[in-house]
């Protein structure tokens, strides 16, 4: 849908699984949750985190796909693999920084979010933004988002890999990038990495 | 006569709760045809009441799909919403009626078992008298059904015990709002949440509850708005608040208390408002001299420098909002406490205009609806009250009987129960409450049960209460018959039929006008449609304050809901209450009442140390008869367990899956503990959609609030012991073990 982005926002959710129960009705994969979700922390809290695929840029999944079997559209959209293509090897499960794609045994095949395509391409919102009862996941116009407390950023630094994602992450206001690493927030005059083996 | 005819587990097994994971048609075959019509409805799965749209093939619920226009929920939907279609096609639905057999229960004609029902209740009142029979009605009925069964008892069988399971949840605030402003509805649009600039949200547990509130409340707070909630656990809404407020159990009155008197102390009451618009200032004024914050810090548990805070940020925004539900209201003094709230809105001057005033959350399906139209025991149709004269006359000539017919206000739910067990009451009809699960101290319901000497149920599936039934009259879902709610927010709403009742199941309202028939009484019951039902609802609450009289369905779809009171055909419906600074009262004024400080019904002692404390979960609804049938629910939150801080857990040695005895005055179940620290060290909590041996209402005592007769659910003492073994329910599997890995990370699965 033109000028609609989809937006998370862990800090709204609920935990109550509306996006995941939504997902499981789709045409496309009946029965089956494409959303990850966790309990951050249960015993020290209620936070929780419900999160798609971010539909990177540059998907590392896609570029470690042995068989070449996952594709990202024009519009952005990185799709499941490709029944015929996939083997199954998991390489993309171990490889994707956000921990997205599943492989599911019974039909020998990785699958995960694809934006709701059947949705989203004939203009209607992804499912599991349009249920969710806080806006932890929203899919709306940045105009619209512009009124949140937070900002988003699609910009993650996960060690010296830069990923820049189609998906937002809603992050505090003054943050521009998101970083996971602490080697990030260090302050080094030069690294020096450990003299290997000769 | 009423004990159950076979052993819990053997009815277990033929009617469930099965928990069902498959669509009708199974995920892969028919579920996949498209819907052939897309029906315009609303979620029946609590008072918020979303719109939503049913896909239907046939005459099958096959699915959802999101109803973006809709005002109240723009398309979003908690996991109960997404999947409540998933009870049409479900394998224990009741597909036919069943009488009791010496061995279980049996199939039955309509003709048999209408009959059967029939006699039992007219021989009942031919022995022992008109009140000897009792009907209980539920608050998750359409508004039609509802007037119907008030009308059916005082009409049909001339009794003048009937009330419902509302009496389980909103008749606390609904009497402390008729106290205040003489009549009993939340006095603002949801919209006005948006613009508060402070939201006081007491003991309610929105994001679980009442889930599409949050997205209220996270754009108020988007906009500026503060947050402050009072609440004994740390509930996902409390991640954002601006205060939390840790309050000990069943002593909110106390802090509320507290908070007016910083407010008065510092002269931040609003005189202008208070001199015009109110009554009885003086009084309270006079009566919360005592709570200074140290005091009320003492009482609640709840810093004293937080309760001058939250008083400040509270009285100097020009408009906030006070949001409450059942924490505040399921307690002995469940009333007051809501007056105590109501005293701080009166006192700020927040009422009467956008973003200002206080509202409750309504907890049940059509909770708001369906307490208006007379199956209270006190109340007529319109929200008039059985004791007025004027009232009985407007209801008796639409009625066609004599106002000296109408039998005066009855017992509650729960005097109900306890009048069937001293014997006063021989024979129940009930429809939509499953009494055993949702009624405190359950050993007390389960021993009533087994004393009547008739029950009768109209049901579509099998509770545990119906375990009891002398006749079982296989009723209809929400879905399947046409009529109105009423939101939380006094929108009155239309309810789409999508699907016929399937196999011989019959729509409720067809039930009641059948047993009416054949009680003799079909002339007053001449209806063929709940739309004709309708009609005559609209002719009864006319001139009434819930006035429904300008409302109808066209108009309902064409303006997506129309606030009451609506007086006329052309009148646009009321949004907000009291725009004129005029309550509902004669005297036009709101009132302020006086609170008094008093104890819980059972309280904590060196035997029973630790407060229990009882609620919901996100993915139950109430007694579970409905969700503890649909497979992901039951997944998302598979058995109770008990949530308890790590320093009380360390006291007895009590790690995170330990089963642990729970013990009240009255019984003692075993759950599996949740260390968590998102709850008070001297509390516990156990949510009660289950029955049996894992229903927290076997713990729950029967203290009533004085005036609401409201239980007091969230005020129980307990002690603990950790548990050597598992319980039996735990060890036993019903045959059924749930496909998919464990998702309900930090509440550890167990099998059924």
């Amino acid at each position: 849908m033109d000028g609609y982005e989809f937006y998370v926002d862990p800090s709204r959710c609920i935990g109550c699984q509306s996006c995941v129960n939504a997902c499981a009705e789709c045409e496309t994969h009946r029965g089956q949750s494409m959303i990850n979700f966790d309990f951050i922390d249960r015993p020290g809290t209620t936070a929780t985190a419900a999160y798609v695929c971010w539909h990177c840029e540059e998907p590392t999944c896609a570029m470690v796909c042995p068989a070449d079997a996952i594709k990202k559209g024009d519009d952005g959209i990185v799709h499941s693999s490709l029944k015929p293509r996939c083997i199954g090897c998991s390489n993309c499960v171990l490889a994707c920084p956000f921990g997205i794609p599943k492989i599911f045994p019974e039909y020998e095949q990785m699958m995960k979010c694809d934006m709701c395509y059947d949705r989203t391409s004939v203009g209607k919102k992804p499912m599991c933004a349009t249920v969710c009862p806080s806006q932890a996941l929203s899919y709306v116009r940045s105009d619209e988002i512009a009124k949140r407390r937070e900002k988003p950023t699609n910009v993650f630094q996960f060690g010296n890999q830069r990923i820049v994602t189609n998906v937002y992450m809603m992050v505090p206001a003054q943050t521009d990038a998101l970083s996971l690493d602490v080697l990030d927030y260090l302050w080094e005059e030069s690294y020096v990495p450990f003299s290997q083996p000769q | 006569m009423a004990k159950a005819p076979a052993s819990t587990e053997s009815l277990l097994d033929s009617f469930g709760p099965h928990p069902a994971y498959v669509p009708p048609g199974g995920w892969q075959d028919e579920s996949r045809n498209p819907a052939e019509r897309l029906v315009k409805t609303h979620c029946c799965f609590c008072g918020q009441q979303c719109g939503i749209q049913l896909k239907v093939r046939g005459n099958q619920v096959i699915g959802f799909e999101p109803w973006e226009e809709f005002p109240f929920n723009h398309g979003m939907l908690c996991p109960k919403g997404v999947k409540r279609y998933m009870q049409g096609g479900h394998p224990d639905r009741l597909l036919d009626p069943l009488m009791r057999t010496t061995q279980g229960f049996r199939k039955a004609s309509w003709d048999e078992s209408l009959n059967f029902t029939v006699k039992r209740l007219k021989e009942t009142q031919e022995k022992y008298g008109k009140d000897s029979v009792a009907i209980y009605g539920g608050a998750s009925l359409i508004s039609e059904k509802s007037y119907l069964l008030g009308k059916f008892a005082r009409v049909a069988l001339g009794t003048r015990h009937i009330d419902y399971n509302g009496r389980l949840c909103m008749v606390s605030a609904g009497t402390a709002y008729k106290l205040a402003f003489g009549v009993d509805r939340s006095p603002l649009p949801w919209s006005d949440i948006l613009k508060a600039q402070v939201v006081l949200v007491a003991g309610a547990n929105v994001a679980e509850c009442a889930p599409i509130t949050t997205d209220y409340l996270w754009r108020c707070r988007d906009a500026g708005g503060k947050l402050i909630i009072v609440d004994p656990r740390m509930t996902p809404i409390c991640r954002n608040a601006d205060m939390y407020l840790p309050v000990r159990p069943g002593t909110d009155m106390a802090l509320y208390m507290g908070l007016l008197h910083v407010i008065l102390r510092d002269g931040l009451e609003r005189c202008d408002f208070i001199s015009k618009y109110t009554t009885g200032f003086d009084q309270v004024s006079e009566s919360v001299r005592a709570w200074d914050p140290r005091t009320a810090g003492e009482k609640t548990g709840v810093p004293p420098e937080a309760i001058e805070r939250a008083a400040q940020l509270f009285a100097k925004a020009d408009r906030a909002i006070v949001l409450h539900a059942r924490g505040v209201e399921h307690q002995s003094k469940g009333v007051e406490n809501c007056l105590a709230l109501i005293n701080l809105c009166l006192a700020t001057g927040n009422l009467g205009r956008e973003g200002a005033g206080c509202a409750m959350i309504t907890g049940q399906g059509n909770g708001q609806g369906g307490r208006e139209h007379g199956q209270k025991c006190d109340q007529l149709p319109g929200q008039r009250s059985i004791s007025d004269p004027e009232a009985r006359a407007h209801t008796a000539k639409v009625w066609g009987i004599t106002s000296e017919e109408i039998p005066q206000a009855g017992y509650t739910a729960v005097e109900i129960m306890e009048a069937i067990h001293r014997g006063e009451i021989k024979a129940l009809l009930s429809c939509c409450f499953n009494p055993l699960v949702s009624l405190p101290d359950s050993k007390f319901t389960q021993e009533a049960l087994e004393k009547l000497e008739f029950f009768g149920v109209v049901d579509f599936f099998m509770s545990e209460t119906a375990h009891h039934a002398d006749v079982i009259l296989a009723g209809s879902l929400q879905e399947e018959e046409e009529g109105i709610g009423c939101t939380n927010e006094g929108r009155v709403i239309h309810i789409q039929k999508a699907v016929d009742p399937p196999g011989n199941a019959k729509g409720d309202s067809w039930i009641y006008v059948e047993l009416a028939k054949r009680l003799g009484k079909g002339k007053y019951f001449p209806y063929n449609s709940t739309k004709e039902i309708y009609e005559e609802l609209r002719e009864a609450s006319r001139g009434g304050h819930a006035d429904y009289f300008g409302i109808t369905y066209e108009k309902i779809d064409k303006n997506m809901g129309i606030f009451w009171p609506c007086p006329t055909l052309d009148h646009p419906g009321t949004p907000r209450l009291f725009e004129d600074g005029r309550s509902f009262h004669p005297d036009g004024k709101h009132h302020f009442v006086v609170t008094e400080w008093r104890e819980s019904g059972d309280p904590v002692s060196e035997e029973f140390p630790i407060y229990l404390t009882t609620g919901r979960v996100v993915s139950q609804y109430l007694s579970g008869t409905q969700t503890r049938r649909i497979g992901a629910l039951v997944d998302q939150y598979p058995n109770p367990r008990l949530e308890i801080h790590p320093r009380l857990a360390e006291q007895y040695q009590i790690k995170d899956g330990d089963w642990v005895a729970i013990t009240s005055r009255r019984n003692e179940i075993t759950l599996q503990a949740m260390v968590v620290k998102t709850i008070r060290p001297d509390t516990v909590f156990i949510p009660y959609h289950w029955a049996g041996e894992r229903s927290a209402n076997k713990l729950t005592h029967r203290t009533l609030d004085p005036r609401s007769k409201i239980p007091e659910f969230k005020v129980s003492a307990c002690q603990l012991r950790k548990a050597d073994v598992p319980p039996d329910w735990a060890i036993v599997a019903n045959g059924h073990e749930s496909k998919g890995g464990d998702k309900s990370n930090g509440r550890l699965r167990i099998l059924r």
